[in-house]
Order: structure tokens, then C-alpha cells, then sequence
């Protein structure tokens, strides 16, 4: 592939692989998107990303970065002089690699618990999973994204998550707004960003292929 | 106020992950108070710190508290210029931060379930999945260290293998890194214990394998 030449690999409702689908629609970059089928894994796939062999995958100068939030920092170091997703204050970004990582350490695996979940199991997965989101909304606090004025690395880790709301609400019978209204706020107003509004996968959808998958491998 | 402004690190003694903050703070000769915290009994200065995780280390930097290890070691490096522990090219930075966080995510809790599961088919497991994920930090070892020929992040956090692995093997009868399947990784081990910035840092081996034998033992009793 050509030097310059930038490929994405991802998969499906991935939020994963969304976060890095923003990050490049946020600095412009053109890029060729290659949708892996994970129970057919491509031999790209698993030559770029032989420990894992997860998505998403970004190719670049033919060399692959793998992890989400590697991914979109590495974009935004590359890509530096349009639409800095990380503050250049020290504090200020560790701050916002703190969050980012709490996305991926407690939002991520209670929603998971959530939708494949029952019973009391469910109902301590709801908990967590809502507590989750409280604190991250306590941290936004009066800003109006997680980044300040500008949409951020925290605003690109956690809004992909947004479309998986109504899976999670419609299986946990609960509402993120009634427990959460000013993320729920924060949500619609990075989904007027065309770089959220193009990239986030339609929530129904979502919900039907969650309800399919787990028809499908009998979790009912 | 000293130059490098007032700088605090709430830690555990033979934690290993505030033992990466204090080889980092102790490579680049940063002033810092240490804080033994007693983690069944935590600090309210801890507790205000480090709300969402209530966990060591924390480093408070001019009052300003950072939580988590990994992020730690990246705001130290920013602020710190001297000593680099991150290459500065975005790739080799992506690499760095991969490496890491394969010890965080895969190494740990694999050795953590080859060691301390009560169910000997979740430990088989555990072991499997291990001698997995040292392969391939043995297959990614291609210099001195991680970092090239000085230590770097990869290093640091793989400080858990160097030091802590063998003192769990020798805790609970395992043997994980070997020098016939990993001579790579064991002769890392040994040179980056012998780091004099890493060696003066490392808490009492007996101390350690003690620690890890009371776990285990709770783990057996309660079968």
C-alpha cells in the first residue's frame, strides 16, 4: 500500500472502533475503511494485529497501531495542527487519560453485563453501570463537553456509547436520562457535530443485531 | 518552593505499581514525600485524592492529585523533561503504550489466575494464557531493554515480571518464566533488577514472597 495511505479496520456497532472513526472525521483525514467480520478474521487482520487480533486496527506508512485510545492519541499527535483532542497542559491531559481509561474500565464492562445479564446479576450490573456514568457526569459538571469549549479525547471515548444506550435501557428496563439528564444533554449536543452525527450507528439497529446475536447463541 | 514544586506519592510498600512511579520520579531526580498508606484502614488524604478508585499510588503534584499508574508515568514524563521514559516519534509512543498496558491487561491477570484461583482448571488456564503473553514480550524483546539500550515505560511497567513473578512462583510453587523458554525476558529480568535506580527501589524480597504465601494460603482455605 501507498507510503502515505490510511486504513481503518473495524467491525459492526464496534464502539471501539467509532472512537476512532471520529477522531479521524475530527482532523479530516481520508482513510480507507475495511469492515472485518470477527468470526472470519481477515489475514490482514491478524497480521496487524497478531496479539489481539482485535478491531479497531489503524494502518499508517503500512505499519499498524492497535487500541482505541492508542489509536486516537496517536491521530491526534500525527494530525496535531486541526482539532487537538487532548489539552496541552500536562495535568489537563493526564486528567483526561484518567477518564478515558475509566470509560474503558468500568463504563464498558458493566454496559456489557448489562445486556448479556439476568435477574439479580443484571440489577448489580445496572448499578454499577449507572453509578459509572454518574461519576463521569459529576466530572463534566457546567463544561459542555468533557474537553471544555471543544470537543475532546473524553468526549471521543465515551460518546460512541451513546447509541448503545437504548440496548442497554431496553434489556435493564431503565433510562440513562432519568438518572443522568445532564450527560443525556452532553450526548445530543456532540451528535449536532457532523463528525458524531455520521459515525454513530442508529440505536435501533444497534438493538436489533444485540437481539439477534443473543437469540442466536441462545442467551436468552 | 523546591524547583520541582511540591511533589507527594501515596504508595504501598511492595506495591508494584507505586513502584513504577518511584523508579520514574527516582530516574529523572524529582523531590518527592512518600506516603505509606495502610490499604485496610485508607487515608482520608487518599480517600480525597483518589475518590473513584481509592487505590495506590496517587501522585499530588502541587496539590494536583493523578490516579492510576500508567497515567502517572506519562504526566511525570511531560513534566520532567530529563531521562525520557516515552520515545518521542507518535509510532514508537503508540508501541510503548501498547506494551504497557499488554502487562496491565493480559500479563497480570493471567499470572494472577495461574497463582491465586482456587480451581485447578482456572489455573491450568492461567498458566497457559501466562507462558502466552510472555512469549510475546519475549519475542518483543529486542535490545538491552524494552526502551533500547536505557529503560523506558515498557520497562517500568514490566517491572511486575522482573520482581514480583518470581517472587509468586516461589511463594506458590510455579514456574512461569523460564530461562530454556524465555532466555530473552530472564536475562531482562536480571539486568533490569540490577538497574542501580531500579535495585535501590525494590521492596524486601521475603517480605514479598511472605505477602504472596498469605494469599495463597487464604486462597487454599477457602476451598
Amino acid at each position: 500500500m501507498e507510503e502515505d495511505k490510511v486504513v481503518l479496520l473495524g467491525s459492526g456497532f464496534s464502539m471501539f472502533g467509532m472512537r476512532a472513526k471520529i477522531a479521524l472525521a475530527e482532523k479530516g483525514i481520508k482513510y480507507e475503511y475495511i469492515e472485518e467480520d470477527l468470526t472470519n478474521k481477515s489475514s490482514l487482520l491478524q497480521e496487524m494485529n497478531p496479539i489481539h487480533k482485535k478491531i479497531p486496527v489503524l494502518i499508517h506508512h503500512g505499519r499498524p497501531i492497535c487500541e482505541s485510545l492508542i489509536i486516537v492519541e496517536y491521530i491526534d499527535m500525527v494530525w496535531h495542527s486541526n482539532s487537538p483532542l487532548l489539552p496541552f497542559d500536562p495535568y489537563l491531559k493526564s486528567q483526561a487519560k484518567f477518564w478515558a481509561d475509566f470509560v474503558d474500565q468500568k463504563v464498558y464492562h458493566a454496559s456489557r453485563r448489562v445486556w448479556i445479564s439476568k435477574g439479580d446479576e443484571q440489577e448489580v450490573a445496572k448499578k454499577d453501570f449507572l453509578e459509572s456514568l454518574k461519576h463521569l457526569e459529576e466530572f463534566l459538571g457546567d463544561k459542555p463537553y468533557f474537553g471544555g469549549e471543544t470537543f475532546g479525547f473524553v468526549d471521543v471515548a465515551l460518546i460512541p456509547f451513546y447509541c448503545w444506550f437504548y440496548t442497554y435501557e431496553t434489556f435493564g428496563n431503565f433510562k440513562v436520562e432519568s438518572v443522568c439528564p445532564k450527560l443525556i444533554s452532553w450526548a445530543k449536543r456532540c451528535m449536532q457535530k457532523e463528525s458524531v452525527s455520521e459515525t454513530l450507528a442508529d440505536e435501533k439497529e444497534v438493538y436489533e443485531s444485540v437481539l439477534d446475536y443473543k437469540t442466536r447463541f441462545i442467551l436468552n | 518552593m523546591a524547583k520541582d514544586g511540591e511533589v507527594q506519592l501515596f504508595g504501598v510498600r511492595g506495591s508494584p505499581f507505586a513502584g513504577r512511579v518511584q523508579v520514574a520520579l527516582e530516574l529523572k531526580g524529582v523531590q518527592y514525600t512518600y506516603f505509606e498508606e495502610d490499604l485496610r484502614n485508607k487515608s482520608d488524604l487518599l480517600l480525597k485524592y483518589n475518590p473513584i478508585h481509592k487505590k495506590v499510588p496517587v501522585l499530588v503534584h502541587n496539590g494536583r492529585p493523578l490516579a492510576e499508574s500508567l497515567v502517572i508515568l506519562q504526566y511525570i514524563d511531560e513534566t520532567w523533561g530529563n531521562h525520557p521514559i516515552f520515545p518521542q516519534h507518535p509510532y514508537h509512543r503508540a508501541l510503548a503504550r501498547f506494551w504497557s498496558s499488554f502487562i496491565d491487561d493480559k500479563c497480570l491477570p493471567a499470572i494472577t489466575k495461574a497463582a491465586f484461583t482456587a480451581n485447578k482448571e482456572e489455573r491450568e488456564k492461567g498458566s497457559e494464557e501466562s507462558l502466552e503473553a510472555l512469549q510475546f514480550l519475549e519475542n518483543e524483546l529486542k535490545h538491552k531493554f524494552f526502551g533500547g539500550e536505557s529503560i523506558g515505560i515498557v520497562d517500568i511497567a514490566a517491572g511486575f515480571i522482573a520482581f514480583w513473578l518470581p517472587a509468586i512462583e516461589e511463594a506458590v510453587g510455579l514456574k512461569l518464566l523460564s530461562s530454556e523458554k524465555f532466555p530473552k525476558l530472564s536475562k531482562w529480568s536480571e539486568e533490569y533488577t540490577n538497574h542501580p535506580v531500579v535495585k535501590e527501589n525494590l521492596p524486601q524480597r521475603e517480605r514479598v514472597v511472605g505477602f504472596f504465601k498469605a494469599r495463597y494460603a487464604s486462597i487454599v482455605a477457602s476451598k
